[in-house]
């Protein structure tokens, strides 16, 4: 069986620095996948390569088995294949009402749709996923106003709100306040049990990716250095010495 | 389409029309690295890039009419640009160099439409030329016609942007503008008075607009309506050729000479202005869906 | 304010516009014109003001809309009225054609670079129109005259750009309250993320591009008519005037608002009537002198000014009223 995402010798260069190099992994329906790595690993630079920010140089992204990595972003984003940003972006100047009404799924849009309101659903949707996320009091609120963490959050809800196959999150508990972490923890296995997103993450925080992931890739200088269940990966030695040799 | 028949028929009407054309393209290049150099160093999209032509045009017209050698108005209108950009940096531009580009967009779209209409007041609508009392020389049996105030522009094209490349490559001015251009957040904490290099930058372009556009009014014609097919033309230019691509801009700028000459020739003069906005929207459509296969757009 | 002097001021409004061309008829055409204005500046503020595209080049839309409707009058053959309005309609819709078209290609294209290329726009209207025999050429197009009687023209053109600019603004008021209004919106702020969410950017580009034509084009149908004589760079492609005071009127009445370029066109078509004539020719450099002064030192234009200023006053209702029109639709919380 094929996974839901399949990542196959793919590389980039900026300029002169290898961002990646011949990275092959794969991400199976309905999981939960970590990917880790010292700074400047290239973690980043594979999720835009994945959801289209920049062509590859080499190599091939298959999505629900058909190649993407020739597709642009919007085409990718409506194939269900979204990501968030380390350097979270939402739109300051809006409310998170319409942060979130702008998230809606854009996959089936006809002209009468682009020139209609939003049905209350989508309203009552908006909110719901607010509430999940803890953020329903400050839906009024111009989402600029919020901090960095609620504004991680928001990112979250948006991207919820579009109803993705397949959310690749970078660093999401970044910037979040330790004690919350825990309940974002489970939150994104509830998004991934209930809801069935699968869901790829970027963390640098070890508890967090080892109680959330089931498996685990690992970079290191833009190469794979390893891939296992999260006890595999906390018993290899390559990690630890990535990790600490980064430091 | 008989136009094109005789273009492969009489080589010596080719050579003619390619000849026009490359030397009306060294004015282009020029202009077009003006506009590069201020949208490289001060992220700004100078619409008012033409009207800075149009004004160098109406100094050699005075000079003309004055009595005096045009000539002499080529440096008289770099360094009267130049004063006039210095200045109006400071006035307009210095207020919105740092914000978002569509804002100095339209600021310098109102400059324009004021220099614009400064000058229909002064001068009037007229569509006129400075005469430089240069002659035409003739070669292969009078059959290629060439005018020496082409060449000359020609050639004082080449030495103006000489020499501009040769201050901005040398001089700690230079070095400084390039600094900036690079970034401007590092150039300004390494102690480089950006302000400073953002007005003699849009100073430099407006001098060498206006020694372009002396020439431009020796050579061919000038009005006060003039400007927007030169800023539409070295738009064109540096869209093909890049930022900070001398080179290419060269390339880029006699080609479309070339190339506006042929379209002259060929569908008629009074076409050539429409031939240059079509040329302008082509291109830029095809650069972007280029780049789009690239994952990448125009910015 | 409350909704019962919401309520009086409408009709007070109301009252003003239906019958101001009774009470002061010498200065019907001017007010007439004041609609004009009102629609050029409303959609130009569709592109430049909500989606963050300026547009050199929608005068274009405007000439067509003049030149489509006077050629169906002049060659229909068919009553005035029913040939005018024959004539609007497909002014509209060759308007909306030109800018699916034209929009498809270069809509494409990020802001800066589509503020470029809709630059020769409008001229390139104008030469094509002044080469061309079949709609008059340089000389022009004289459209049939209207058929009333004397004054009854006047008022017939009044309250037809009345009802077109009403209509355009609460159709703008409509599509910007709803999912249009927030995706060039959010074109305008960040247009790399609405990428990532998957919006259709270059869809929702062109359809607001169509809709500042459709007006436009209807616009020009009637002003064409109005005038009495389609100038091809004059009054048809005339982006020195029209074209220019569409730019002017939304940035200094506030762009990105809806009320701003209506309050912008009030503002500028009164003074121009009143002043500019004083200006003995100047007109046109005080205009280029304005646009300088209100995108460099107010850039948020009048309304964006009084906003800042007064937030308890003006600041606080917009958001009220945003929350109402969230809440609207939903059921009670
Ligand atoms: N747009 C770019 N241009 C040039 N170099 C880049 C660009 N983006 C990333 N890089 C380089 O690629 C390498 C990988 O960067 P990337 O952001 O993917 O790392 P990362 O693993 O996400 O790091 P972090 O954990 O700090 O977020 C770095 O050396 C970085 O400097
Ligand atoms: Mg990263």
């Amino acid at each position: 069986m094929s996974a839901l995402l399949e990542v196959e010798g793919v590389s980039k260069v900026f300029g002169g620095v290898i961002a990646n190099a011949d990275i092959t992994l794969a991400v199976p329906e309905g999981a939960i996948v970590g990917l880790i790595g010292p700074n400047g690993s290239g973690k980043t630079t594979l999720f835009s390569s994945i959801v289209g920010q920049h062509a590859i140089d080499g190599g091939s992204i298959r999505y629900e088995g058909s190649e993407i990595s020739r597709l642009r972003v919007a085409e990718i984003a409506r194939l269900g294949l979204l990501r968030t940003f380390q350097q979270t972006r939402i739109y300051g100047g809006m409310d998170c009402l319409k942060n979130m009404l702008i998230s809606i799924s854009h996959r089936r849009e006809g002209l009468i749709d682009m020139l209609s309101r939003h049905s209350a659903e989508q309203v009552d949707e908006a909110d719901r996923h607010l509430e999940f996320v803890g953020l329903y009091e400050k839906r009024f609120l111009l989402a600029g106003d919020l901090s960095f963490g609620q504004q991680k959050l928001l990112e979250f809800a948006m991207a919820l709100m579009n109803g993705p196959k397949l959310l690749m999150l970078d660093e999401p508990t970044a910037g979040i306040n330790p004690t919350l972490i825990n309940g974002l923890i489970d939150r994104l296995k509830r998004v991934n049990e209930e809801i069935g997103i699968t869901l790829f993450v970027i963390e640098h925080n070890m508890r967090v990716i080892m109680d959330l992931a089931q498996h685990i890739y690992c970079l290191a200088h833009g190469e794979l250095l390893a891939d296992g269940t999260p006890d595999e990966i906390r018993g290899d030695n390559r990690v630890i010495d990535a990790y600490l040799g980064a430091h | 389409m008989d136009n094109v028949l005789i273009l492969f028929n009489q080589p010596v009407i080719f050579l003619q029309v390619v000849v026009d054309g490359i030397l009306f393209g060294s004015i282009l290049a020029l202009v077009a690295y003006g506009m590069a150099l201020v949208w490289g160093v001060m992220k700004v999209i100078n619409i008012a890039q033409g009207e800075f032509v149009m004004l160098g045009g109406y100094v050699a017209l005075k000079f003309a009419d004055a009595g005096l050698s045009p000539l002499w108005a080529v440096p008289a209108a770099t360094v009267i640009l130049f004063c006039v950009g210095w200045i109006l940096y400071w006035l307009v531009v210095h207020w919105v160099v740092d914000k978002d580009i569509f804002i100095s967009l339209l600021a310098t779209f109102g400059l324009s439409i004021f220099l614009q209409q400064i000058v229909n007041q002064i001068f009037s609508a007229d569509v006129r030329t400075a005469e430089s009392g240069l002659v035409s020389r003739s070669f292969l049996d009078d059959r290629l016609v060439v005018a020496e105030i082409k060449v000359l522009a020609f050639v004082l094209a080449a030495i103006v942007g000489g020499i501009l490349w040769v201050f901005l490559v040398r001089s700690r001015l230079g070095q400084a503008i390039r600094a900036t251009a690079q970034n401007s957040r590092a150039a300004r904490l390494m102690g480089i008075d950006t302000n400073h290099v953002y007005a003699m930058t849009f100073g430099l372009n407006a001098a060498i607009c206006g020694g372009a556009g002396a020439l431009v009014a020796m050579t061919w014609v000038i009005h006060p309506y003039l400007g927007l097919s030169y800023l539409v033309r070295s738009f064109m230019i540096v869209v093909v050729a890049g930022l900070g691509n001398l080179p290419g801009v060269i390339v880029a700028g006699l080609g479309l000479g070339a190339a506006e000459n042929f379209a002259g020739f060929v569908f008629g003069a009074e076409y050539q202005a429409a031939f240059i906005f079509s040329l302008l929207v082509v291109i830029l459509v095809w650069r972007n869906w280029r780049l789009g296969r690239q994952r990448r757009y125009l910015k | 304010m409350n909704r019962q002097g919401m309520l009086i001021l409408a009709v007070l409004g109301v009252g003003a516009v239906i019958g101001a061309p009774f009470a002061i008829p010498a200065f019907i055409t001017q007010l007439s014109f004041l609609w004009l204005m009102v629609l050029f500046a409303l959609t130009w503020d569709i592109m430049g003001g909500q989606m963050g595209y300026n547009s050199f080049g929608n005068i274009f839309f405007f000439g067509i809309g003049a030149y489509v409707c006077a050629v169906i009058q002049r060659d229909a053959g068919l009553d005035w009225h029913v040939a005018f309005f024959i004539g609007m309609a497909a002014a509209a819709a060759l308007g909306v054609i030109a800018a699916a078209i034209l929009g498809s290609g270069m809509l494409g294209l990020r802001g800066q670079y589509f503020a470029i290329a809709t630059l020769g726009l409008g001229i390139a209207g104008g030469e094509i129109a002044s080469g061309w025999d079949y709609i008059g050429a340089g000389s022009g197009l004289v459209p049939p005259l209207y058929p009333g009687a004397l004054g009854a023209r006047e008022m017939f053109f009044y309250f037809l750009f009345l009802v077109l600019a009403i209509i355009c603004f609460f159709t703008l008021r409509r599509l910007y309250s709803g999912r249009f209004g927030l995706a060039i919106n959010a074109i305008r702020d960040d247009e790399d993320k609405a990428e990532s969410m998957g919006l259709h950017t270059t869809r929702y580009k062109t359809i607001a591009w169509c809709v500042s034509a459709f007006f436009l084009a209807m616009a020009g149908a009637g002003a064409g008519n109005m005038i009495g004589f389609i100038d091809p760079r004059d009054v048809a492609f005339a982006g020195l005037t029209f074209g220019v005071w569409m730019v002017l009127m939304a940035i200094l009445g506030g762009k990105g608002t809806l009320w701003g370029p209506v309050l912008g066109a009030a503002i500028f078509h009164i003074t121009q009537e009143l002043f500019w004539t004083y200006l003995l020719g100047w007109q046109r450099v005080a205009l280029g002198l304005l646009i300088v002064v209100i995108v460099v030192f107010f850039p948020t234009g009048i309304l964006g000014w009084v906003r800042e200023h007064y937030p308890e006053k003006f600041g606080q209702a917009v958001d009220a009223e945003a929350q109402g029109a969230a809440m609207g639709e939903k059921a009670e919380p």
